[in-house]
């Protein structure tokens, strides 16, 4: 095959990597002045590397030795994560201009196009090296991120917790793979999985799977290896956490459903139990410590730590059915996370700094009536009620299991979603039924203003018509990998 | 009616209104959504006139559907479609939706349109819900309804609302996740969501077990049966008058219709093998949760737990497994959404003068508002189940329907009815009877027009279903026959089928036929046969 087409099939991150270099020079020498242009240009960048997608990229095959995989299961897995990187761009502005001094700079926008060159190879990686570099750009990138209001203790704390605890999970992903290659004898997936169905040396090979799997749960940030999530979540600036909910959850369920079925196919049993308990254990865990919380952030981190367990439910599925079901979910969990987010941005007291708490939400329904209803859509879709899109992603997931002959796991799960009902309703429960506190000052900015209205509408009833596309799309995705 | 979407223009109507009522004053809210419920109850009558019924007319009717998309290898599809019963219900849910929105005119005073809203959304997914012919958009339909009333609890309740709103959404939710995977099995296996199909579809006896648990999960949170009642109470008693009217008088019947539309049809021997459960709450219900109402204090929360012992008698009558029995049953249903709607707004009309539920702060309201007292005479009689009254025709048929079947159910069923007919009773004694004492009762004025009116229209169906109960069961005939012949291979033996005694041998008397003795043998058999089940 020649190198050019090669490249074309890459050329998404390609675009996305020469974007950020470029741009990254441009912030040097433009300093903060250039932020908006380089934000600007940062989103035509996503924009290019998303109209990429549609060539060779998406085309399947491998590129450069079975290293990189372009196929639709990868395209459609990037759409999503530079749909919500582009989101993470456009929010960020008017948050820092009202934090303590710490305007937003233009490497901002330039960390994220990185972050995502490296979810771009983290979802196409067919070969364990790959993986290991994609997964180390996105975090390494991530860190900077999370630590992005250097002036503030909160964020630094979270920035350095997740990076202690990150390069913890690194370690464990990276022994893993080093039992996994080693017994195995190749970082290829393909010759992985060979070396899975024939049986030799089954003990190393588990011990490599499980520990690959842990270092890939504390990516997803499912149970038990959740606990930097809470805690990054609420420190991190508000656009950076709604990233972070977004783009590198769905680049990680991704991932690990690419080595699942693609590298550990034929170990399908052993890896079921592990990932069903960690599904089981994220539902029960997310659902039951969020209910406590007095933080929106921290509320929306444990929530993301139910919704990884639901798409796990996917997963643990396995099949066809099973893998595009874990897309349709994150797809339309990602939207349901960015709007929920954007109204977290727009919770701001009289002289316009964030407020985080659930309680300054209350009687939201009189002071901000329009902010109230989007939310209200967001907790109801995301308790999974009907006519909201939520609904029919989890409805996605429990069919998979269903078909897969999980019964009793599919009705605990559903059974466990009441309990995420619970703090969910809260939520309206404050906005509709309580006594108004004070109405949040500020104005909506038109951008975010219009984000908020596009993910309303689309989780709402009207969004229905597109659940007919996600459904083709998920399912050409899914049969890419099989 | 070929090709003129009915089904769907009545779900627009409201749905459309409800939009509208978030953007417009309290007051043209209020009319606007008197506005759409009336144009809804006028299609409601244009649907009944225009069901065809007796031989040859279709079981389903106003049939539609379009695609819509996939669901895992089925397809989701705006089907609608209604038979005899989902065309009764539906009726009632158009003809309370109005009385609803006029008992709330001058009741709710704040964030009348979200209020308003609110109402009309639960209209729509009420007639979804009995409209639906596709199982996802039915599941859509009746858990939607959650978000709505769980607003109209939690927003306009009363003090404890919040407890209530919650109680009622988690109960109900948790039912309905059960049932959410039995669907998603019979779609997989089955490979449609057609609600038609289904119904003629015969699953495994084994598989009909699981799937007959799952459905019962949801039904039975939703009818409500004892143990699982007790949102019910909160409910009732937080929500305002119109939310009581329209949780006692439509969505207590989800239950029911789910029973009649997927348990009975689509497991049948499941439903057979679980009689003896359905039957043992049932009795349990019916007398518990009468002699609970028996000392309530709260009228509102006597009224909810005489819903709860109504509800028994209907799930009694649907599992006889006969015509009686599930005639009853929706006459029971329908009758109970009207007199207990009717109760409801009789409390709403005094609470909203006195600002209290206590019985005791009342009395003697027959001598200073003496129509009040007629009518809620008249509901508390039809509560009681009178003859002349909608509920007498629907409690008669379900008992006749259940004595066929056990004739120790049936006992039990009726001495229910007498502890009804006790705690209303005694009810009407302590509100409308004795002296007019307290200075404040004694201010309270008659009813106004409105609720003259809303109560007027109430008491004539009451008089109408008891008096004429043809108008309602013609149109369900034809499906209650369909109903029955598909439960017959799985009918349970009755114990009091008339039997064939054993006479001692004519022979003495009559010498001149010695082969008499023999020639009766063959006939005793069937008859020691059907004596079989009496030995209890």
């Amino acid at each position: 095959m020649n190198y050019s087409l090669q490249l074309m099939m890459a050329l998404p991150e390609l675009v996305l990597a020469i974007g950020a270099v470029l741009l990254l020079l441009v912030a040097a020498w433009g300093g903060a002045q250039s932020t908006k242009l380089v934000s600007w240009t940062a989103i035509a960048v996503l924009v290019g590397a998303g109209i990429a997608l549609a060539g060779p990229a998406s085309a399947g095959g491998e590129a450069f030795g079975g290293l990189y995989r372009p196929d639709m299961f990868a395209a459609f897995a990037k759409a999503l994560i530079f749909l919500a990187a582009g989101v993470s761009i456009l929010i960020a502005p008017r948050f820092f201009q009202q934090t303590s001094g710490d305007d937003l700079r233009p490497e901002y926008p330039v960390l994220i196009l990185l972050s995502a060159v490296g979810m771009g190879m983290m979802v196409s990686a067919g070969d364990l090296m790959s993986l290991y570099v994609g997964l180390e750009l996105q975090s390494l990138s991530a860190y900077i991120l999370a630590s992005f209001m250097r002036r503030d203790t909160r964020s630094a704390e979270a920035g350095l917790k997740y990076f202690v605890l990150g390069a913890l999970a690194s370690g464990i992903l990276l022994y893993g793979i080093s039992l996994v290659y080693g017994f195995s004898g190749t970082t290829l997936f393909s010759g992985i999985a060979d070396a899975y169905a024939s049986g030799d040396q089954k003990i190393g090979l588990l011990f490599g799977l499980v520990f690959v799997f842990s270092g890939l749960a504390f990516k997803m940030s499912a149970v038990p290896f959740h606990m930097w999530t809470p805690d990054v979540y609420e420190g991190a600036p508000t656009p950076v956490t709604a990233f972070f909910a977004s783009a590198p959850k769905v680049a990680a369920i991704a991932l690990a459903t690419r080595v699942a079925i693609d590298a550990m196919g034929p170990a399908i049993a052993d890896w079921r139990q592990i990932v069903i308990f960690a599904s089981l254990a994220s539902i029960l865990f997310g659902s039951i410590a969020a209910i406590r919380q007095e933080n929106i952030k921290r509320l929306l981190a444990y929530s993301s730590i139910a919704n990884v367990g639901f798409a796990l439910v996917g997963l643990a599925a396995g099949g066809e059915a099973g893998v595009s079901s874990v897309l349709y979910y994150v797809a339309i969990y990602v939207v349901m996370t960015l709007g929920s987010f954007l109204v977290v941005l727009q919770m701001r007291d009289h002289e316009g700094r964030p407020v985080e708490t659930i309680s300054s939400l209350a009687g939201m329904s009189r002071t901000r009536p329009g902010l109230a209803v989007a939310l209200a859509i967001f907790m109801f879709s995301l308790a999974g009620i009907p006519p909201l899109l939520g609904f029919f992603s989890k409805l996605q997931v429990f069919l998979a299991a269903v078909h897969a002959g999980l019964y009793v796991f599919a009705a605990v799960a559903a059974a466990a979603s009441t309990i995420g009902a619970y703090y969910y309703l809260r939520i309206v429960k404050v906005m509709y039924f309580d006594e108004p506190a004070p109405a949040f000052g500020g104005r909506t900015d038109p951008v975010e203003g219009a984000l908020l209205a596009v993910a309303a509408v689309v989780i709402s009833p009207l969004g229905w018509p597109l659940l007919g596309y996600l459904e083709v799309w998920t399912g050409a995705a899914a049969k890419a990998l099989f | 009616m070929s090709g003129f979407p009915i089904l769907t223009v009545m779900l627009a109507v409201p749905a459309f209104a409800a939009v509208a009522c978030l953007f417009v004053n309290a007051q043209s809210a209020r009319w606007l959504a008197l506005a759409a419920t009336f144009v809804d109850l006028a299609l409601g009558i244009l649907l009944w006139a225009n069901f065809q019924t007796g031989d040859g007319a279709a079981q389903w009717q106003f049939v539609e559907h379009v695609r819509l998309f996939g669901i895992g290898g089925a397809e989701f599809a705006w089907a609608l479609g209604i038979d005899g019963f989902a065309l009764l219900l539906i009726v009632l849910s158009v003809f309370l939706m109005p009385i609803c929105i006029g008992a709330s005119w001058r009741s709710i005073e704040k964030r009348v349109p979200e209020y308003m809203a609110a109402f009309l959304a639960t209209e729509v997914l009420m007639i979804g819900t009995f409209a639906a012919q596709d199982l996802m958009l039915f599941y859509v339909f009746f858990e939607g309804g959650l978000i709505p009333m769980f607003l109209i609890i939690g927003i306009w309740g009363g003090a404890n609302r919040i407890y209530a709103s919650y109680k009622f959404f988690l109960y109900t939710l948790l039912g309905s996740l059960l049932m959410l995977i039995a669907i998603l099995y019979m779609i997989l296996t089955t490979g449609t969501t057609s609600i038609p199909a289904l119904m003629a579809h015969d699953f495994p006896p084994h598989v009909q077990t699981w799937l007959w648990l799952a459905f019962f999960a949801s039904f039975a949170v939703k009818m409500p049966m004892w143990p699982v009642h007790t949102w019910l109470p909160d409910a009732h008693v937080q929500a305002p008058t119109a939310g009581s009217v329209i949780l006692a008088g439509v969505l207590l019947k989800l239950g029911g219709y789910g029973f009649l539309r997927f348990s009975l049809p689509m497991f049948p021997e499941a439903s057979a093998q679980f009689i003896w459960l359905v039957f043992a709450l049932s009795a349990v219900a019916v007398i518990y949760t009468s002699l609970v109402a028996l000392v309530q204090s709260d009228m509102k929360k006597l009224i909810a737990y005489s819903s709860v012992a109504h509800m028994a008698i209907v799930t009694f009558g649907l599992f006889a497994f006969n015509a009686q029995g599930v005639e009853g049953a929706m006459m029971v249903m329908l009758g109970h959404g009207v007199v207990s709607g009717a109760l409801f707004l009789c409390v709403g009309v005094i609470y909203d003068r006195l600002h209290t539920r206590e019985i005791d702060r009342y009395g003697g309201l027959a001598i200073n508002m003496p129509r009040y007292a007629v009518l809620f005479l008249l509901f508390t009689m039809a509560s009681v189940g009178l003859p002349g009254t909608s509920n007498f025709i629907g409690e008669f048929l379900s008992l006749a329907g259940l004595y066929q079947v056990s004739t120790l159910y049936a006992l039990l069923g009726t001495t229910g009815i007498i502890l009804g007919a006790a705690y209303m009773l005694y009810l009407y004694r302590r509100v409308a009877f004795g002296d007019l004492t307290k200075d404040d009762v004694k201010a309270m004025p008659d009813l106004d027009l409105r609720e003259f009116v809303m109560l007027g229209a109430l008491a004539a169906v009451t008089l109408w279903m008891g008096v004429y109960p043809e108008s309602f069961m013609k149109p369900m005939r034809g499906d209650v026959q369909k109903l029955v012949a598909r439960l017959e291979r799985a009918a349970p033996a009755g114990d009091s089928a008339p039997t064939v005694g054993k006479p001692a041998p004519a022979a003495a008397e009559h010498g001149e036929h010695a082969a008499a003795p023999a020639a009766h043998a063959p006939k005793g058999a069937p008859a020691e046969a059907s004596a079989h089940g009496e030995a209890h």
